[in-house]
């Protein structure tokens, strides 16, 4: 047998299902922006290419209780991944930068509790917590359980990156009697930037999705954008919904592509 | 709890170790408050008396965990039987979750080997590609599926238009509906541990089993394969977990025939049963389930380091 360009790797069929993957992937998320921009009052047929439905959303009958549930959205997300990218950047600190210690492995698991317990059972354990304790569902408590579930995602991409930065330029930077304050703010933190601004992008893109746990603690009257969606499409899908699940869409694409090259620049240093 | 050991890199140094308590605390303080404690109440709720309309009475009972085993309390005076309503709808979520693991699966290995055999440079974008649906709004992406599988949607337009059917097929509101769903929320989480593992493998083993005259597909199964077993098992786990207590896929694909326990669940807190104890009940027995498939992962994957060491 000739070994001599003998391929081991390549396996036939496996670039097909690849590429059917992405399709399967891409094609659902393709269509529902295609239909978007369907100028006709169905779903079903295709009657011409409008951006009325972009326009209904603005200005449409349910215009203003879009507005107000993208404010809450907006907000919330904002608001959640700045407190949880903080309460993650100091954690991270500890434990990359902590030496060893006890409590290192119950700390790591408390950190990544929302992310092991299903995200149903998270909502319902959220919503007793807040019943037992008296606080009225509304927008606090949708808050307090987005900066919970966000910690996680901020942390791993913060701590990946500190583990990647030497601490020879800390070490040096205290040679230079600088404080190990100065030494953290000064150098450690510019220097974990990327790692600070993905993890804080993926908070606030899984802030902003989240539609169980908000369903659960939010209460009457007050919605976010998911949760508006989903009343919407409980009464069948509007071309109005598929408007501004596309907006969204666009929008969480945008933010995922940021977050990447940020990470990927750095790689390079 | 598999990533703990992931995590403490060789980096990890002692510079701010004076600090440490301080630091950690507020995530302690928080994640203590608002996700364990959370967690024991619920716990705790679970044991209660049901009051009418939601809400709990502070009397210990075992009636929400009766409810959902038997026919009748396990210590009275008749012998209880099993009752099968609601292991059903348990066993039915594992069935799922198992169909959707399968079929991400079959998709997810030849993905995830197909990226890990690009040139160097090439990987980060394939991988990035199949990332980026999974940060689209999980809702979102169920409605179209629901759009895309509807009698008269592009789906079943397709398949028309290509000859292969000639009346469209109803796949919206069955079991496979669903499990297509899932299949679908989940899939990159397949690729990305697989990936990694077959981006590991040592390609001169596979190598030296063709110069002992392997074929390809002996050399897969036979040396590659157990080779990546640990990304293979995280891979089904990452899609069989979230699977099992989703919530949206059998909701908006599978209508109400096909009820899955995180329907069930919901159903307890924002619908019309109102039955808190039986609620925190059915999620105490999710949990558990998903904790005991973690511990099993954890002790595997804490074996087969030691092998390799």
């Amino acid at each position: 047998m000739r070994r001599s360009n003998y391929d081991v790797k390549g396996l036939p069929g496996f670039f097909g299902i690849t590429i059917l993957c992405l399709v399967i992937l891409y094609a659902p998320l393709l269509v529902v922006t295609v239909y978007s921009l369907n100028d006709s009052n169905s779903i079903t047929n295709w009657e011409g290419f409008s951006f009325r439905w972009y326009v209904d959303v603005f200005s449409g009958p349910e215009s203003q209780k879009f507005k107000i549930a993208a404010w809450n959205s907006f907000t919330i997300a904002i608001i959640a991944a700045t407190a949880a990218t903080t309460i993650s950047t100091l954690a991270a600190t500890a434990m990359v930068r902590g030496g060893k210690f006890k409590l290192r492995t119950v700390s790591f698991g408390l950190i990544s509790l929302p992310l092991m317990v299903p995200e149903i059972v998270l909502a319902v354990a959220t919503l007793i917590f807040f019943n037992s304790v008296g606080f009225t569902r509304g927008y606090m408590t949708i808050l307090i359980a987005h900066i919970a579930f966000c910690i996680p995602f901020a942390y791993l991409p913060i701590s990946a990156r500190m583990q990647g930065i030497d601490d020879s330029y800390e070490q040096a930077a205290q040679d230079l009697y600088a404080t190990k304050r100065q030494a953290f703010t000064r150098i450690l933190l510019p220097m974990m930037l990327p790692g600070i601004i993905s993890g804080y992008l993926l908070a606030f893109i899984v802030s902003l999705d989240d539609f169980i746990i908000t369903n659960f603690v939010k209460g009457a009257g007050v919605e976010t954008l998911p949760t508006a969606i989903f009343g919407s499409v409980k009464q069948g899908i509007k071309p109005n919904i598929m408007a501004i699940s596309t907006m969204l869409l666009g929008f969480s694409v945008l933010l995922v592509t940021i977050s990447y090259f940020v990470s990927k620049t750095d790689n390079k240093k | 709890m598999a990533g703990g050991a992931a995590s403490g890199g060789s980096a990890a140094t002692d510079t701010y170790k004076e600090a440490r308590n301080w630091l950690l605390l507020p995530s302690w303080v928080y994640l203590g408050a608002f996700v364990l404690v959370p967690v024991i109440m619920m716990l705790i709720y679970s044991f209660l008396t049901k009051e009418f309309r939601g809400g709990v009475v502070w009397e210990f009972s075992t009636a929400a965990y009766d409810q959902f085993f038997f026919d009748r309390g396990l210590f009275g005076d008749e012998p209880a039987r099993i009752e099968w309503t609601y292991i059903t709808i348990f066993w039915r979520s594992i069935w799922q979750a198992g169909a959707a693991t399968l079929l991400a699966l079959a998709i997810g290995f030849p993905t995830a080997y197909f990226i890990a055999t690009r040139p160097e440079q090439a990987r980060p974008m394939w991988v990035f590609l199949i990332t980026i649906p999974y940060w689209v709004n999980l809702l979102i992406r169920t409605v179209s599926m629901k759009f895309m599988l509807r009698d008269s949607g592009p789906l079943n337009d397709f398949l028309i238009g290509t000859g292969l059917i000639n009346d469209p097929i109803s796949i919206i509101n069955t079991n496979f509906a669903v499990q297509l769903g899932l299949f679908y929320s989940y899939l990159p989480f397949m690729v990305l541990p697989i990936y990694a593992s077959v981006e590991r493998y040592n390609f001169s083993l596979s190598e030296a089993a063709a110069d002992l005259y392997a074929s390809k597909w002996v050399t897969l199964r036979r040396v590659l394969l157990p080779a990546v077993k640990p990304g293979v098992i995280a891979g089904c786990i990452l899609v069989f977990v979230p699977s099992m207590g989703s919530f949206l896929a059998p909701d908006l694909l599978g209508g109400a025939k096909n009820f899955m326990i995180g329907s069930l669940i919901e159903e307890q807190f924002k619908g019309n049963a109102g039955n808190w104890p039986f609620g925190a009940a059915a999620s105490m027995v999710l949990l558990s389930m998903v904790l005991i498939v973690l511990m099993i992962f954890a002790r595997q994957q804490a074996k087969a380091e030691k092998e390799a060491s």
